[in-house]
């Protein structure tokens, strides 16, 4: 079943790339879509049937020296689980809408014989091939080659336009940029593996324990291995899910088709990052420091991508920013140690912001692919389908829902994001308290809310700008790309209720979700239902007393860890502030673009060195320009002109000046032939010597 | 078949003598001829090289298929493979067909040309089958030979001066290689490396003194051993090339001809690799605990020196050529760790970068063949035209990246756990290898593949024909082959590697250079 769902993108991606000849573009289309869905199907099952047991399953070998051993494989546990269902869902409905999206492209001209359909598919199943292969990894080192394998699909479709300068450019910076992270994660892959001699999660998991005692000699001094090993792979985390410092390649891969954006870099492979995190929690439980620097990363992260978010113009780059500032959130809840909320916003997030980009799309389509919102108004006439799905999937990210409901009924009533967004709100506060994280992340949802609604007001509300042209013949979106609009706005709105016991809310219902480690007294009970015999089951998970263990469930915590504990005690005034941010921001919004929309434009001059500096990103761009690309370059041209040219060639040629005329003078032989005769007179010598003296000579 | 080994070596040398004495003419069909005598006597050494490989036994670590002849002035023609050649060895044979099919556009002198590829090929393999050090310096040093003759006679514009270049720099770094030999002879008085049974009296299993020795008040500690390993190191740090001995690689490959690129690449450059793991690390293993981090910091400096070089670079070659350099200093850093993984993973390297740089060049040689000129800016937007080749260079140019799933990765991360094991510092710095990679390569592939096809002069270009294809196809077989399995390359040489690390660490454990200013002898 596992090998099924893995395996069916595949095949799709292969037939799709090399035979869609055979089967025409349309063939390859509705094949690689219908693989697709049979996954997802597959998934959905696999994902209900679970029982919370770890399971893995050998394929073969691969990498095998010394006591260095990796298998290709599958580990089949809750956070598998999850993720099987987020990727092959929205990518079976990414699926479909690109059959309506990529039916005409103005970048390629078909008449030519410039095919880009079969490609575009066979690229987008081979993305949910290697994402798959890297959500099912047993070991850090399958991990890393679905994690370089997205990184390379990502690559390809960022640039899939490669006619357009801009494209290819956001290409190469999302590679490298996610190489800077790669670097970290390799390190720390090595840093693992000198600690433990493994790099299976099998071996690793239960030694966490021991690595927090552990010192390791890293680079100038001696660390404790933990928090160092935390901090390497973090690194790496941090590029994939463009974290702060390693951000800046995210907004520019938008230049990849709309729907690449909404399958790739929104509800997937960005959030692989917070998968790495999530599933080395026995490893972070362990590691406090590491831990810390995820928190305060991932609680900046997401107040300074939201500040940048408030003035952006381009409808996919605001969304890219609310992506990045959201990425931020799963991050603080995973370093405060509430896994759980940080995959349970994966997931919820997966739906609306796929939602979102989709609708984005359809806007986009429906604009002659006009992508600047101050083009836009007065839509929501035009392609009122698009406009309540996109009304709905702001909903959700913005956490609207009612308040205090949760009390009441014991699960909040709201959009997806609502539950999910305050899980990680309050478990950031039951962990740490009203510390630096909650705030930026309270502050940030109201900077949500405020973009978010600006969006929609700018787009659909208000008076047609722009090109008239453009207006007069916007129109609704054909069948295959609403129909995924409905569904995910299905899981925009339901997914956050129908989870959040699992997830966040009932710490019963998230043991046996998750098999979370049952700590000391429910050892006896709990602890009783893990004796299993199934085959594949992994040692750890067989004994009542090894329960405890890391590894034994899908996410370990620590028996100190009690952020969750914690967070369902929290005061009202905690879980009421993200929805007063929400809803400040929402009013704010309201104010702007609808009852003065004048205010904006006035606001910006005023305030201009301010405005610049968030419209400029804060001037990372520039800044890395300056401090990494321009000195690597001039560098790179002063070794190739002074290093290799006059130091090294300069200098050997001087010793070297009476051989000088004597090679000119050869040269002329050269020519002539003469060298090479004598030069050929003597190897075969040499050959006929050796042949000779071995015919005679004799073997002794 | 007592002497597969030398019928292997021989082949292609009685081949390049059957051409020499028998073709007649320069007319097309002689030049038909040739081509097709090179290219049966290059499969044919490579098939019977396959027997080879099916006779192997992986757990032997010793010296098989055996041959031991009496030869001139009591050195001994000895040949033998063991796990750590083999590797060397199939590299070889294998490419070896395709070099000869690289060049089947040649014109000019087309019988000498394929002579001179088959005679190296024939050196080549001696080089790494010979068991006696003066029988291998003669294959080492007559390789350069015919390369020199290759980028000389059939090179570009400035063929003369890489070659001589080439051959100076070469030719130079191997006069101390032979100062080392004699200086072997004359302290042990045997040049026989493999020795009897279980290596008694060879020159692999003889311990060299490492007595801290004075040269002019100079203490110089390892002695006489650390005198050997830089001797022989200079030689194939020329060879390899290492910073700052690689400036003749961006000229010869420059000016050679394709077939010269890929030989030079994907062979020549491995008997530097080779020669670590022969020679300097079970001759010298004493010596390299105090020599050898000096070379782990010339590699280190060299990934970084030339990944950047490479980035600024405006010949499409020569961005191959200085990446080359970068991932051989890679080599070098898994070889010198003395791990299980390092080395195994130094070997794997070692055949995945044949495969991917042979397979670059040949690349370059593609449109350079359409276009005559090697500079980027001459090219952009080929993609347009040449969606199949642009593929093909793809996968390659992510291969030169190292993307896990090819047999670069795998043999790149194995050198960096055994290097992570040894010294972070080393590995962290050769780990920058994997963002500077992938800068240069990108880039370059961006300006030569992608963007509008504007420029005039490409706008008839053509896709690769069938004889391209042909070459191409196999080499994407086992870079992805090995890359998902490379199991089969380091089962292979795992026992062997095993014995050797084995055998370093344990003399290393044993020797302590600070308690050893006394003079001994």
């Amino acid at each position: 079943m596992v090998e099924f769902i893995l395996f069916a993108p595949l095949v799709g991606a292969i037939v799709a790339g090399f035979g869609w000849r055979f089967i025409t573009e349309t063939g390859a289309e509705w094949l690689t879509t219908a693989l697709l869905f049979a996954a997802a199907i597959a998934a959905w099952f696999v994902f209900f049937s679970f029982d919370g047991n770890t399971q893995v399953v050998t394929i073969f070998r691969w990498i095998d020296s010394g006591s260095l051993q990796a298998n290709w494989g599958v580990r089949l546990d809750r956070l598998t689980t999850i993720m099987l269902i987020v990727v092959t869902t929205v990518s079976a409905l990414v699926h479909l809408y690109s059959i309506g999206y990529m039916a005409h492209d103005e970048n390629f001209d078909e008449s030519k014989g410039e095919n880009y359909r079969a490609r575009f598919f066979a690229y987008i199943s081979l993305f949910t091939f290697t994402m798959l292969a890297l959500v099912t990894a047993n070991n850090l080192l399958q991990l890393f080659f679905g994690w370089e394998g997205v990184g390379l699909v990502s690559y390809l479709l960022v640039g899939f336009y490669y006619k357009k300068p801009s494209a290819n450019a956001a290409a190469i910076k999302a590679f490298i940029v996610n190489r800077v992270g790669d670097f970290g994660f390799l390190l720390g892959i090595f840093a693992i593996f000198v600690a433990t001699d493994s790099i299976n999660f099998d071996i690793i998991f239960p030694k966490s324990a021991e690595l927090a005692q552990m010192h390791i000699g890293f680079l100038w001094t001696t660390w404790n291995a933990a928090d160092v090993i935390g901090v390497l792979l973090f690194i790496g985390a941090a590029g994939k899910s463009a974290q702060l410092f390693l951000h800046t390649w995210l907004p520019d891969a938008m230049e990849g088709p709309t729907p690449v954006s909404a399958l790739i870099h929104a509800a997937t492979m960005v959030t692989a990052g917070v998968f790495l995190v999530c599933r080395m929690s026995p490893l972070y439980e362990y590691a406090p420091g590491a831990a810390a620097l995820v928190l305060v990363i991932g609680a900046t992260t997401a107040f300074f991508a939201a500040t940048v978010g408030l003035v952006q113009t381009d409808i996919k780059r605001v969304i890219a920013y609310s992506t990045c500032s959201q990425l931020g959130y799963m991050f603080a809840a995973a370093g405060a140690g509430v896994y759980s909320a940080a995959m349970f916003h994966l997931m919820t997030h997966a739906f609306f912001k796929a939602l979102l980009f989709l609708c984005a799309g359809s806007v986009i389509t429906a604009m002659h692919h006009e992508q600047d919102m101050r083009s836009y108004g007065g839509l929501r006439k035009k392609i009122p389908f698009t406009f309540w799905m996109m009304v709905i999937g702001t909903l959700a990210i913005t956490g609207t829902g009612i308040p205090f409901t949760g009390d009441l009924f014991g699960i909040p009533i709201g959009f997806a994001g609502y539950d999910s967004k305050d899980a990680i709100i309050e478990g950031v506060w039951g962990a740490n308290g009203a510390g630096y994280a909650f705030w930026m992340l309270v502050i940030a949802a109201a900077f949500t809310s405020f973009y978010s609604w600006r969006l929609i007001f700018m787009t659909f509300f208000g008076a047609p700008k722009g090109d008239k042209h453009a207006h007069e013949h916007a129109h609704e979106s054909p069948m295959v790309m609403l129909i995924p609009l409905g569904v995910l706005a299905l899981g925009a709105t339901f997914a956050g209720m129908i989870w959040y016991n699992s997830f966040f809310g009932n710490e019963k219902s998230m043991e046996s979700f998750f098999h979370l480690p049952t700590h000391a007294e429910q050892v006896a009970d709990g602890g009783a239902q893990n004796i299993l015999s199934q085959e594949h089951q992994i040692p750890n998970a067989l004994g009542a007393a090894e329960a405890t263990k890391p590894g034994a469930g899908a996410i370990y915590l620590r028996e100190d860890n009690q952020a969750i504990e914690h967070a369902h005690h929290a005061p009202a005034w905690v879980k009421i502030s993200p929805f007063i941010a929400m809803a400040l921001g929402f009013l704010l919004a309201w104010v702007m673009y609808i009852r003065s929309p004048s205010m904006p434009g006035k606001l910006a001059e005023s305030q201009r060195p301010l405005y610049l500096f968030l419209l400029n990103k804060w001037y990372f761009d520039e800044l890395y320009d300056a401090i990494f690309v321009r000195p690597m370059l001039a560098v790179g041209r002063f070794f190739w002109r002074w290093g290799d040219g006059v130091v090294i060639d300069g200098s050997i040629n001087a010793l070297a000046t009476r051989i000088i005329p004597a090679m000119t003078r050869a040269a002329g032989r050269l020519q002539s032939g003469f060298v090479y005769t004598y030069a050929f007179t003597m190897v075969i010598g040499i050959t006929l010597l050796v042949t000779w003296m071995t015919l005679t000579g004799g073997a002794q | 078949m007592d002497n597969l080994l030398s019928i292997i070596t021989f082949i292609p040398a009685v081949a390049a003598l059957v051409l020499a004495v028998f073709l007649r003419g320069n007319d097309a069909a002689a030049q038909r001829n040739a081509k097709y005598v090179a290219l049966l006597a290059t499969t044919a050494s490579f098939l019977i090289s396959l027997f080879v490989l099916a006779g192997f036994d992986p757990s032997n670590t010793g010296f098989q298929f055996l041959e031991n002849y009496r030869w001139i002035l009591g050195f001994h023609y000895k040949m033998g493979i063991d796990g750590i050649s083999i590797s060397f060895v199939m590299l070889t044979s294998f490419m070896m067909p395709f070099v000869i099919l690289a060049c089947w556009n040649v014109e000019y002198r087309v019988k000498e040309y394929m002579m001179a590829f088959l005679i190296l090929e024939t050196l080549m393999l001696g080089t790494f089958m010979s068991l006696d050090l003066v029988l291998f310096y003669l294959f080492f040093e007559g390789g350069l030979i015919p390369m020199f003759l290759i980028i000389g006679i059939w090179g570009g514009q400035d063929r003369v001066y890489a070659a001589f270049k080439f051959f100076l720099y070469t030719f130079a770094g191997s006069i101390f290689m032979l100062v080392a030999i004699i200086a072997i002879y004359h302290m042990t008085g045997t040049t026989d490396m493999a020795g009897g049974a279980n290596g008694a009296g060879g020159l692999l299993t003889h311990r060299f003194p490492y007595q801290t020795i004075h040269i002019w008040g100079i203490p110089i500690k390892g002695g006489v051993q650390t005198l050997l390993w830089i001797s022989f190191f200079i030689s194939f740090a020329v060879k390899m090339p290492l910073w700052p001995l690689h400036t003749w690689l961006p000229a010869a490959h420059v000016e050679a001809p394709t077939a010269g690129s890929i030989v030079l690449a994907a062979i020549l450059l491995k008997i530097a690799d080779y020669g670590f793991l022969r020679f300097t690390l079970p001759m010298f293993p004493e010596a390299t605990t105090i020599v050898g981090p000096i070379a782990m910091a010339l590699a280190v400096i060299a990934i970084i020196y030339t990944s950047l070089v490479a980035l600024v670079q405006e010949d499409v070659k020569k961005v191959i050529a200085y990446s080359s350099v970068a991932h051989m200093a890679v080599v070098l850093v898994g070889i010198f760790s003395a791990t299980q993984q390092g080395i195994q993973g130094g070997i794997l390297m070692v055949v995945a970068h044949g495969f991917s740089s042979g397979a670059l060049f040949l690349c370059v040689g593609v449109i350079y063949d359409r276009m005559h000129t090697r500079q980027i800016d001459a090219f952009g937007g080929l993609v347009n035209r040449m969606p199949r080749y642009a593929l093909v260079f793809m996968f390659f140019v992510m291969a030169n990246v190292g993307l896990p799933g090819t047999a670069n990765f795998a043999g790149e991360f194995l050198i960096l756990v055994g290097a992570f094991q040894v010294n972070t510092w080393v590995a962290m710095f050769a780990t920058t290898s994997v963002v500077l990679a992938a800068a240069y390569s990108l880039w370059l592939y961006r300006r030569v593949v992608f963007g509008q096809l504007i420029k005039e002069s490409l706008k008839t270009i053509t896709d690769m024909n069938a004889r391209e294809k042909l070459i191409f196809a196999p080499l994407v077989a086992l870079t992805l082959l090995f890359g998902f399995y490379p199991s089969l390359v380091t089962d292979l040489v795992g026992p062997s590697v095993a014995d050797l690390v084995n055998d370093v660490t344990a003399a290393q454990a044993a020797f302590d250079p600070g308690a050893l200013i006394a003079p001994a002898q």
